[in-house]
């Protein structure tokens, strides 16, 4: 195939560790896809226009590698390949070929199955850039400014990560699939994205707030158990991906420290909880948005019960979280395991093989973990001397998919009638009264130093810049 | 199984299942003789009853088994290529009493289930094979019984032309396999009986079940036979039906035949050699390389005569002859090599030459028509073998015409656009060429080229394909013109192959085959689809149900003097 596109330098637009340089099939596929990421960022990416943005770039897996700071103009950000080292002696933890050599090239016999998992997560990364595309131009602070583009930045090198695995694995079909990660888009009519959770709108910071506490949450352990996978260039490109998501999930808690702090004061300053005259956001609208948003993300775990999940890990694809520090046979054919049940009216669960519960014991990972947000939160609260205090809603509440699907489950817990249900759900989820007020907050401040009303100033800077750094120059 | 307390351990090792070799020549056989009687050839069945391929069953009453039928292909071929003068063939029996029981019971009973399928494919394409020497090699079959022709045994005298029963108020033709074994005629028996006999649906299903079957005089109403004749005129009679069958035949009257030497062959564990014919086989990977060796292009024969006189080294006579022994040995042998690669090596050149002589004289000459027609049964067995195949198209192959057949055959096609860069010699790209031969002188089973089962209800495109004879295509084009399923470049090649293999080898070998069976069988049925579809995949089925072949089935409780205790439902 003949391109009349320039050819592209390599490793100098590109930083990578996987030898692009001196791999044909990667470059022929990257000739034809790099542009089309470019369009597709012009298009769907951040939707603000600035001269340059203070940017973490990653040019190297090493400690001094990947985290490089600069003032970086964003259509020239240097979106990398990058696998964690490779271990020689690294072997299949778990499932049916335990014990064996992890592979080095996707075995045929699970091409079907390693493709569907790289590109339902390929697929989520690039859906919260084009989420999250007008954000920036109601944004709290510089700071904030910079972190949004940051987290955008780095999902779409995570797009690239997983196109890389597409690119240099799967030959045609592969490359195929690839263009669809860039044809498909959040919210599109014709086209959406695959999972139903992104293709909401982020309208406004404390949603984006909630977002990458909660959702990139998920994210953060679909990457752990594709960590585990035998498919070693999978696992190792999703280790060093998870480094980064960490920083999202940093964005998120103090995102939303910040926002709890900002209403203490206000309710302090006030002596009322209702702050939202004062320009802040009550604690029981906060408390709404961490119903809705925790609630969706727990569907992303799929069904309580699951096959998919079972022989995912059977076949050796994907694992549990922390696979190797559990204390079993990493086998699992002769244990059984607990689920999520609705019976005769009553949370229940139910006992199935332990394979079947996969799905459940990740999500259950994810809410030790949701959990120590709250912590957080409520000790903000406590630290301001107020009484009231953030949860996590049950886990059945407001759920659409798996075993509390339909069911209508009060955030204690409780099954309720529908008319309960009518009655008290602008109580607990988000109203558009709710959604009005807070995008009624958003304005954007642009001056260094400076915050929005209704959040609190971060503690500190990035990279040990100040806070009234400069972190956006505009045009 | 019943395995003994005081057995040796070596008794419980699993049972080795028995390499299978094609090869023979009248001086071999045990169970067949034939003589030449001007222009009729005399094949006589006279089973040894101690002479079973394997241990465990005695074959009586002319009863056969897969050696059995080993010889009379061998004879077929034989009739084929070395009696050109042979004009009619008069199947018989060469016991008093009867003419053939059948396949072996004792033999079907403690076979595996591979075993009976193949040696059911095997005896199938032996009987189509004496339907295709009839309709196109000139020699009509006959088949004289002068005895009880029952199961198997009627079914062989169906794939002749005419059926001679004598009428002696005793001997009878019978196909007592519903009644008596819980199974089917499923060598073409029930299909032959209405499609090519014309037999009345309710008439047939009476005579199916049974057992005793019909004498002469009834079987001559009922259409099962042509004629029924008394032991008086038997003799007259038949060698008039003989002398009748061998007028019109188009074999010449002063050729000389060519001979059939024992095939030139290399066998290792991993390998079978053949002078045109490689195939390597990878246990690991269960695939089998096959590779087939084109002419070379200063080869091709300037005469007919010289044709004659290089007989079974004519290249395309060679190559065919093993190529059908890989088949077949590839097939009974080597049940979990399930996926073959189907390559060529060679000149494209050469393989054109070789069409041109054939496209001139196979209308005219008896030898090229033979060999035509064995090229074509032989594609019919890759139609029809249970393997995946799929075609490797690559720099310094030769898939033009005849040979390009082999590729259509195949499931898959995939051809080298560009050449592999880093090959150490100098190569052209691959290429593909259609000639006259891809559009009729090779049809399958179902009546159609292959191309036309390609493009099923897409004729335009078939007659598209037919003005694009003799040009040379690329990959890129062979995938444009839909000749190839992908035609990935260089770069893709290998991981495209291993991964299509890998996943291959992880689907179920069953549902594998039947799927591929399905999707090479387009459109029309035929009798021979008929048989090889409908009755046989019935029959295959019958075959695991523990009705026929549990411990209480009827196939295995035949001879104990226990009645078969069947399962009732109707399924």
């Amino acid at each position: 195939m003949t391109s009349a596109r320039p050819k592209i330098d390599f490793d100098a637009k590109i930083p990578n560790n996987v030898d692009l340089a001196s791999d044909r099939k990667l470059q022929r596929a990257l000739e034809r896809w790099q542009p089309n990421f470019l369009d597709w960022w012009g298009d769907m990416g951040p939707a603000v226009d600035t001269k340059d943005v203070y940017l973490r770039t990653a040019v190297d897996v090493g400690r001094d590698g990947w985290a490089h700071f600069d003032h970086v103009p964003m259509n020239e950000y240097r979106w990398g390949v990058f696998l964690s080292e490779h271990d020689p002696d690294r072997k299949i933890a778990f499932g049916e070929h335990k014990g064996e050599p992890v592979w080095q090239e996707v075995p045929g016999e699970y091409r079907a199955d390693l493709q569907r998992l790289i590109v339902i997560q390929g697929d989520t990364e690039p859906a919260s850039v084009e989420q999250q595309r007008f954000l920036g131009a109601t944004a709290p602070s510089l700071y904030d400014m910079r972190n949004l583009f940051q987290v955008n930045v780095e999902e779409g090198r995570h797009l690239w990560a997983m196109v890389y695995l597409l690119h240099a694995y799967f030959g045609r079909a592969g490359r195929e699939e690839a263009d669809q990660l860039l044809a498909r888009n959040s919210g599109s009519d014709d086209s959406p994205r695959i999972l139903g959770a992104f293709n909401e709108e982020t309208p406004d910071w404390l949603s984006f707030y909630m977002f990458t506490y909660f959702t990139d949450r998920d994210g953060k352990y679909q990457l752990g158990t594709l960590k585990e996978s035998g498919f070693d260039p999978l696992s190792r490109t999703c280790e060093f991906m998870l480094k980064e998501e960490a920083h999202h999930m940093f964005v998120g808690t103090t995102g939303i420290d910040r926002v709890v702090a900002r209403t203490a004061e206000l309710m302090n300053e006030h002596d009322s909880e209702e702050v939202a005259g004062a320009g802040g956001i009550p604690l029981d609208m906060i408390q709404k948005y961490i119903n809705f948003h925790y609630t969706v993300s727990l569907d992303l775990f799929g069904n309580e019960s699951s096959t998919n999940a079972a022989n995912y890990f059977t076949a050796g694809l994907k694992g549990r979280w922390q696979e190797e520090r559990r204390k079993d046979d990493h086998v699992l054919t002769d244990d059984a395991g607990a689920v999520d049940a609705v019976r005769d009216g009553k949370i229940t669960s139910t006992e199935v093989p332990a394979l079947l519960a996969l799905n459940q014991d990740l999500r259950s990972e994810y809410m030790g973990d949701c959990s120590n947000g709250l912590k957080r939160w409520n000790r903000i609260l406590e630290k301001h001397g107020i009484d009231a205090r953030l949860y996590l809603p049950h886990v059945g509440f407001n759920r659409q998919v798996g075993a509390f699907a339909g069911q209508r489950i009060s955030p204690e817990g409780k099954m309720i009638p529908e008319a309960e249900w009518t009655a008290n759900e602008g109580d607990w989820l988000p109203t558009d009264v709710d959604k009005t007020h807070v995008r009624g907050l958003m304005h954007p401040v642009l001056e260094p130093g400076k915050i929005a009303s209704w959040i609190a100033p971060p503690s500190n800077g990035i990279n040990d810049k100040p806070v009234d750094f400069e972190y956006v120059h505009f045009n | 199984m019943t395995v003994l307390d005081d057995a040796p351990a070596a008794a419980q090792a699993p049972e080795a299942v028995p390499q299978v070799d094609f090869d023979t020549d009248p001086a071999q056989y045990r169970h067949w003789r034939f003589e030449i009687d001007g222009e009729t050839a005399w094949v006589y069945l006279d089973v040894a009853e101690d002479g079973g391929l394997v241990p465990g069953y005695e074959l009586k009453l002319n009863s056969y088994d897969l050696g059995v039928d080993i010889e009379l292909y061998d004879l077929t071929q034989r009739l084929r290529f070395e009696h050109p003068e042979v004009r009619s063939v008069v199947l018989t029996s060469g016991k008093d009493s009867n003419f053939c029981a059948g396949a072996n019971i004792r033999m079907l009973a403690q076979s595996s289930h591979p075993w009976k399928v193949n040696f059911c494919k095997f005896t199938n394409e032996t009987r189509n094979g004496i339907e295709d020497m009839t309709a196109n090699s000139g020699q009509t079959w006959v088949a004289a019984l002068n005895g009880t022709a029952a199961g198997g045994g009627y079914e062989m005298a169906l794939a002749c032309e005419t059926i001679l029963l004598v009428n002696d108020r005793s001997s009878a033709v019978a196909l007592p396999e519903v009644p008596l074994l819980g199974v089917l005629p499923g060598t073409g028996g029930l299909t032959r009986v209405t499609d090519k006999r014309h037999v009345r649906k309710d008439r047939a299903d009476i005579f199916a079940t049974k057992s005793e079957g019909f004498q002469g005089p009834k079987a001559v109403e009922w259409k099962l036979v042509d004629e029924t004749v008394s032991r008086k005129q038997w003799d007259s009679t038949v060698r008039a039906r003989a002398a009748e069958a061998a007028e019109g035949s188009s074999r010449p009257t002063d050729a000389t035949g060519v001979s059939l030497p024992p095939l030139r062959r290399e066998i290792t564990d991993d390998a079978i050699t053949y002078p045109h014919v490689r195939c390597e086989l990878d246990r690991d990977a269960r695939t089998a390389t096959i590779t087939v060796l084109g002419p070379e292009p200063g080869t091709v024969p300037e005469s007919l005569d010289r044709i004659c006189a290089l007989g079974a080294d004519f290249w395309p006579l060679a190559m065919t002859r093993e190529l059908d022994d890989l088949i077949l040995r590839l097939r009974t042998n080597e049940l979990e090599i399930g996926t073959w690669l189907v390559r060529t090596q060679g000149s494209i050149e050469g393989a054109l030459a070789f069409e041109r002589v054939i496209a001139e004289h196979s209308g005219s000459d008896w030898l090229v028509n033979e060999i035509r027609h064995y090229f074509k049964r032989t594609l019919k067995r890759l139609d029809v073998t249970s393997r995946t195949l799929i075609a490797l198209i690559e720099p310094g192959s030769c898939f033009a015409g005849a040979l390009l057949e082999l590729a259509l055959a195949c499931d898959r096609q995939y051809m080298l656009e560009g050449i592999f860069e880093d090959a150490d010699e100098e190569q052209e790209p691959a290429q593909i060429v259609l000639t006259a031969s891809n559009f009729g002188a090779f049809p399958m089973g179902n009546g159609l080229t292959r191309l036309q089962s390609r493009f099923y209800g897409d004729d335009d495109t078939v007659t598209e394909l037919h003005g694009r004879t003799d040009e040379r295509m690329t990959g890129a084009q062979a995938e444009e013109a839909g000749l190839v399923t992908d035609a990935p470049d260089d770069i893709d090649w290998e991981d495209e192959i291993r991964i299509l293999l890998e996943e291959r080898a992880s689907l179920s070998p069953d549902a594998l085959t039947g799927m591929e069976a399905n999707h090479r069988f387009v459109g029309p049925e035929t009798m021979e689809t008929r048989i090889f579809g409908r009755l046989t995949a019935w029959q295959n089925w019958i075959f695991i149900r523990p009705n026929a072949s549990g411990s209480e089935g009827a196939l295995r409780r035949y001879g104990t003097g226990r009645k078969a205790d069947f399962d009732k439902q109707r399924v």
